[in-house]
Parts: structure tokens; sequence; C-alpha cells
């Protein structure tokens, strides 16, 4: 094509340049991301209408959650959070094999993640420290433990499934920089993957201390 | 928009990307440290606190917040701003409902009483979420 030089493949034809391209991508992700926000942002209200009307029984049953197991969470979640930036900043300067390396990294920490979160789903399931009916567990003698555990099952899961697909499409963001998609001119959808991944680092960052640590 | 933006992405030094990530790893544990201690009140004021200003690092610093148009942080500010107001009107319904009518404020906790005794035979179905 001739005018290859200013009308570079990456750019679609009804933006008048990449840097407008980038922009809209951004403003799109973001708004994406504010309804992820408000998604949330019913579980966060149900957790504090229910934490509000049982106070005593949040404090007491969130005993039955593994600090250490939830602490170690955060750790892979924000080693994971660097790891994407640095996937990030090594597509800006070019370096495609560094880049595959973060990702990689990313997600391979995103399992160990889901790993921990295996365990602890599977021990309540063990103990019948579960929502609602499924609720088992003999051992509090407050009342209405099963709700603080439907909270943390519906909170936790959503989370989860965030981290499921922030997997998919860090990998899907791995194959076609392996490929040689991106470079320090167009790797916008390695900044959109990114930005995903960090607002599940951002949930979790809240979801931490009021599930684990109330004190 | 690009009136407002350089014409090259800010690029981001390892070392703030690592001193960041740092000082998150530092914040959670301070805010495990903190959680041992009975601050009544302040426990749930502290640990909102740490937890946001970990996520204002990760906004501003992972997320280009700092960098980008100031769009981007406008919308995010306002999405958080209607979280708050979501969640504080929900708050002055649930908190406040014996005030008015004595008869339907009622706790979940009276209707869900099935629960304490764990009757595998009663019906549990839909009896929590009328009111």
């Amino acid at each position: 094509m001739a005018q290859a030089a200013d009308h570079p493949a990456y750019l679609q034809h009804h933006f008048t340049d990449a840097e407008q391209q980038r922009e809209s991508s951004k403003l799109g992700m973001w708004l994406f991301l504010t309804t992820e926000i408000l998604l949330f942002g019913g579980l966060f209200c149900a957790y504090a209408i229910y934490r509000a009307w049982f106070p005593e029984m949040f404090h007491e049953v969130h005993k039955a959650l593994n600090v250490t197991m939830g602490a170690v969470n955060t750790v892979v979640l924000i080693t994971s959070s660097v790891t994407v930036a640095l996937a990030i900043r090594s597509i800006q300067v070019n370096k495609r094999g560094q880049s595959v390396a973060y990702l990689a990294a990313t997600i391979l920490l995103a399992g160990v993640f889901l790993v921990i979160k295996y365990f602890e789903y599977s021990h309540k399931f063990h103990e019948g420290t579960l929502p609602g009916n499924f609720y088992f567990y003999p051992d509090f003698t407050i009342g209405n433990p099963h709700i603080f555990f439907g909270i943390y099952f519906a909170m936790t899961g959503l989370h989860g499934l965030h981290v499921v697909i922030g997997m998919i499409v860090l990998t899907w963001l791995l194959i076609r920089t392996r490929r040689g998609d991106f470079s320090s001119e167009y790797y916008t959808p390695v900044e959109m993957g990114g930005l995903y991944w960090h607002l599940v680092d951002l949930i979790w960052i809240y979801l931490f201390p009021l599930l684990y640590l109330i004190g | 928009m690009s009136a407002h933006s350089d014409n090259q992405p800010h690029i981001t030094p390892v070392s703030t990307y690592l001193g960041i990530g740092l000082a998150l790893l530092f914040l959670t544990f301070v805010t495990v440290w903190v959680a041992q201690f009975d601050l009544g009140e302040f426990n749930l004021i502290v640990a909102m606190l740490v937890a946001t200003l970990k996520g204002t690092l990760v906004a501003l610093i992972f997320m280009h917040l700092y960098y980008d148009n100031k769009l981007y942080a406008t919308i995010f500010v306002v999405s958080l701003g209607f979280l708050a107001l979501f969640i504080v009107f929900t708050l002055f319904d649930t908190m406040r409902r014996g005030d008015i009518y004595p008869e339907t404020g009622r706790q979940i906790k009276e209707r869900s009483a099935i629960y304490d005794n764990l009757k595998p035979t009663q019906p549990a179905e839909g009896s929590e979420s009328q009111h």
C-alpha cells in the first residue's frame, strides 16, 4: 500500500491517528471498569447492610477464615500486579521476550492465587461453613453465621471468576505478544488487559481486610 | 482529549514499579499487624484507610491515572462517588426501618431463626428474603 507509512496496519480507518485510537480504547476500558466497580458494589453494599445488622456475628464468624492464606494471596496478587505492569513497560520499550516472560509470570501467580483459594474453599465445603441452607458447621453459637458465608462466597466467588477471566485474557495477550503483534508503536490490548488485572488486584485489596481482618 | 496529553505515552521506570510494589507489600503487612489490636470503632476505619492508600497507589501508578489524561481519573472517582451514594442511601434505609414501621422493621434474624436450630426438614427457601 502506498500510504502504509502514515496509515499503519493497527490503525482502524475511523480514527484520525494512533493516539486518538489509543485514547478512545482507554476511555472505553475505563467505562467498562466503572461497570465492574458497580457490579462488585452491589456485593459491597450487601456486606455493609449485614455487617451493620450483625456486627458481633461478623466479628465472631470471620475467625473461621484463614488469615495466613488470605495474606499470602494478597502478596501473590500484588506481585502479579507488578509483573503485569512490567510486562506493559517491556513492550513499551520494545522488549518483546521480556514482556512475554512477565505475562507468563503474571498468569502463573494468578494460578497460585486460585490454588490457594481452592484449598480455602474445599476446607469450607468439608467443614460446612457454607451459605444459607448448605451450612452445617456446628461450633458457632452465635446466630446467622450462614449469612457471613453467603457474603464470603459471593464476593470471593465473583472475584475468583474475574481471576479466571483475567488468566484467559493474559494468555491471549501472551500468545499475541509472542507472535509479534505488539511493539512500542502499538500495544493497546496489553495495556487494557493490564488495567483489567489491576482492577482484580484493587478489589482484592478491599476484600482481604473486610473479610479476613474484622478487628 | 489529545490536547491534554503528550504525544508519547508515559514510560514508568522499573524502579518506580518495584518501589510501589514494595510499598504495597509493606502496607499489607501493616494491615495484618494492626488487626491484632482491638481499636474498637477504629478497627474498620484503619483497615479501610490502609486499603484506600493501597488502592490509590495501584490506581495512580500501576493503572497510570497519574500520568494519563485526567478524564480517566475523573470517570473512576465519579464511579466511586456513586458507589458511596448507593451504599450510604441503602444504609439509611436498612438501619432505620424500625423507626417508622416497627412491624416491618424486623431484621432478617427473626425470620431465619430456623437456621439457628438447623432443622433439616424446614423449608428455608425464600424465607430470608421476605420482609
